[in-house]
């Protein structure tokens, strides 16, 4: 178990590496540094301005070099003449000899954000426990929804309840967060309609989020992502419920509530534990989508300023913090698989 | 002139779909009578839930093809404004309307002045042209690499998975504002990634054909030069476009030019769906690959891509075309976030996720841009969800 773990860590941070490198290629091409010479200094510089102002500010280095450079391991560029002394870890007045040699992620620093002007791993920071916050009251409401309507037509294979809310989850599959924030907006937020009964932006409810302003952002995500949480425990509960041992139970006069409480829904929970931790990539899709929808000024709607704006501290870090997140989850939903199913065994 | 009542614009709606009615009434028509010949596509006619899809489905296909090809349907042009129906409601008659002109916007303008419903109609011939042969591709190239990974095993696999999951981890919104940004289509990526992309479907193509007629080593020549030739000639003339980073074919012999902005948006929607198939294709393999046909063409002596393609493939179909009219929905869905986030596609082009995100403007007054293109991504995206769910429950009877 120790090295399976181990094995998945060491697969984790190579992914999380590549990635970053990936995304630090894409946002440095040359094309993409011209611009932000253009926006640090001045808009109409010549492209020989444009080559001093890159080299003056270690952006002439080679790309492997100052992607080590924003990763911390390699030792941060340095410049010295007759104005003062410059370079990437030393602040504007400083000395190198006060200044840390690296300054990256593994020190802490993430760089500073072009657009917002404000330090990186802070205002990630900020952003992800307002998305927190919001991924929290989705599972809140997806969770027991998804699990219920699963167990409801899973318990009687083939009947009109299992027809009914099975075809009511193939509808929220179907339905985009685009599409249903858009309608739900539509119906109960517009004048069009004249059912005001929520609000159409969730901008108050960063820092007081009520019902009113909160649950419809909320319900468009838990909506796209139930529907397949739902189907995956209807057909765990079905399977379960043709097994021999749910046979016997019923053979000996056990009531039908019983069975499927007792006997039949701690199996069938198994497979939707991990289609749950499974979902967070989705979510993370979905909540770039509403965030903007709904103007909730969280990490997705960070990463869409940033990736309009070519912000690369930002955008890197977002990058790498969601990726993160997706790699956290598969790991637990594998580790969780193994304690909840005692007949798969990890060497 | 008045406006019209709900249900005038309702019946004048249905009208204009008339000659999608009579397509959809010809094929089920067909179909009925010869159900007992075709096979899982016969059997759906016995399960209601992949009846209604398919009648979903079929309805935005012919609508796009009546749209697209003969200019039906559609009552107005998509693109053009006419002055003074700015965000009117749905039913209103159309302000200086001359003779031939259709004299109502049935489901209301939207916020530039343009006709909400044929916008709508529009929008399906972009995402019927679009998700489809996306999806195909999509396969092809998934295929081809998830069979080699789950047959051969050991190393190859181990990179290609690793691959795989590096893009399923990648945030698929960055990766697309990613590939989409102007200072990276003029790098050239998507250029060069389109190139090995549309590889793929070649060689898997002409691996197939290898295979199967190995022995036979005039027809092999003859079927691959047939098959391969004009293939690669569309391939390169696909490829290469005039002034772009691959400008490899001299115009004379440059058959067609996709617009760059088209490319882009394929290639990012292949680009995004090809792992997930790979995955799905090399775990089939993996269970395939023990059974006793494939222990018997192994004794027999054929090749490996010869058990993989006629002998695997073939028999892991079931799965692979409910996965593939599952993928189209989602394909649709992934190119409705595009267009969206303003990606790829041209601001004022009438696909669906663009103009939803045009009308969410001013959605709390009025709703009617934004509705009609959801409704129609939602009934769309519903109708091959609940094929796919038919043909499922149809394909595990047997």
């Amino acid at each position: 178990m120790i090295l399976f773990l181990l094995r998945r860590l060491g697969v984790m941070l190579l992914t999380a590496l590549c990635l970053s490198l990936i995304v630090f290629a894409l946002t440095n091409l040359p094309a993409n540094l011209e611009k932000i010479a253009k926006f640090e200094g001045n808009a109409r510089m010549s492209d020989a301005q444009v080559e001093s102002w890159l080299e003056k500010n270690g952006y002439a280095q080679p790309m492997l070099v100052r992607y080590g450079e924003w990763l911390g391991a390699l030792p941060g560029w340095t410049r010295t003449d007759e104005s003062g002394e410059y370079g990437r870890c030393v602040p504007v007045g400083g000395t190198i000899a006060e200044s840390p040699a690296r300054c990256g992620i593994l020190q802490g620093e993430w760089g500073e954000s072009r657009v917002f002007r404000e330090d990186v791993g802070p205002f990630i920071a900020t952003r992800l426990a307002l998305t927190g916050k919001m991924m929290f009251w989705v599972m809140v409401l997806m969770v027991p929804m998804a699990l219920v309507i699963g167990v409801l037509a899973g318990m009687r294979e083939g009947s009109k309840l299992d027809r009914g809310l099975s075809t009511l989850s193939i509808l929220t599959t179907a339905t985009p967060e685009y599409v249903s924030g858009v309608i739900l907006i539509a119906v109960f937020a517009s004048s069009a309609f004249g059912l005001k009964w929520f609000k159409g932006t969730a901008t108050s409810a960063m820092e007081n989020a009520t019902f009113e302003n909160f649950f419809l952002p909320v319900l468009t995500i838990a909506l796209f992502g139930m529907g397949y949480i739902a189907r995956m425990t209807r057909a765990s509960m079905a399977e379960v419920m043709t097994s021999q041992y749910i046979r016997t139970a019923r053979l000996k006069g056990l009531h039908f509530r019983e069975i499927v409480l007792k006997h039949a829904l701690r199996n069938a929970l198994i497979a939707p534990f991990t289609v749950i931790m499974l979902q967070f990539p989705w979510l993370l899709n979905g909540v770039v989508i509403v965030e903007t929808l709904f103007n909730y000024k969280g990490l997705g709607w960070a990463l869409v300023q940033a990736a309009g704006n070519n912000d690369v501290d930002l955008l890197l870090g977002i990058s790498l913090v969601s990726v993160v997140v997706v790699l956290l989850t598969q790991l637990i939903s594998d580790i969780g698989y193994v304690y909840l199913n005692p007949r798969i065994r990890i060497a | 002139m008045e406006p019209l009542s709900w249900g005038a614009i309702a019946a004048r709606i249905l009208l204009q779909f008339l000659p999608v009615w009579i397509a959809l009434a010809a094929t089920f028509g067909l179909s009925w009578v010869y159900r007992a010949k075709l096979g899982l596509y016969g059997k759906l006619f016995d399960n209601r839930i992949g009846l209604i899809g398919l009648f979903l489905t079929l309805f935005w296909v012919y609508t796009a093809l009546a749209a697209g090809l003969f200019d039906w349907i559609a009552t107005h042009d998509p693109l053009t404004a006419v002055s003074g129906m700015k965000n009117k409601v749905p039913g209103t008659p159309l302000r200086g309307a001359e003779d031939g002109d259709f004299p109502y916007y049935l489901l209301g303008g939207d916020g530039l002045a343009r006709d909400v419903f044929s916008r709508m109609v529009a929008g399906s011939w972009i995402v019927v042209q679009i998700a489809p042969l996306a999806t195909l591709f999509a396969f092809m190239a998934g295929i081809t690499l998830g069979l080699p990974a789950g047959y051969f095993g050991g190393r190859l696999d181990s990179v290609l998975t690793f691959a795989a999951n590096l893009i399923l981890a990648f945030p698929v919104i960055l990766l697309f504002y990613l590939l989409v940004t102007p200072e990276i289509v003029a790098s050239g990526l998507p250029a060069y990634l389109s190139a090995g992309l549309f590889l793929l479907p070649l060689v898997f193509l002409g691996l197939l054909i290898n295979a199967r007629a190995r022995t036979n080593p005039r027809r092999r020549w003859m079927l691959l030069a047939v098959m391969l030739l004009p293939l690669g000639w569309a391939y390169l003339s696909l490829i290469s476009a005039q002034g772009s980073a691959l400008d490899l074919l001299p115009a004379a012999l440059d058959l067609f030019d996709v617009p760059g902005g088209i490319l882009v948006v394929f290639v990012s929607v292949i680009f995004v769906n090809a792992p997930t198939v790979f995955r799905l294709t090399r775990g089939l393999t993996l269970d395939l690959k023990t059974r006793d046909y494939v222990a018997a063409a192994q004794t027999r002596g054929e090749g490996p891509w010869y058990i993989m393609l006629w002998e695997i493939l073939p028999n892991a179909r079931g799965p692979l075309i409910v996965d593939f009219c599952l993928r189209i929905g989602y394909t649709t869905i992934l190119l409705g976030t595009l267009g969206f986030f303003g990606l790829g596609l041209p601001p004022d082009s009438p696909d669906w996720g663009t103009t939803i995100n045009a009308g969410r403007k001013l959605l709390s007054i009025f709703p009617h841009p934004a509705i009609a293109p959801a409704v129609a991504l939602l009934s769309l995206v519903l109708g091959l969800n609940l094929l796919a769910d038919g043909l499922r429950e149809e394909s595990l009877k047997d």
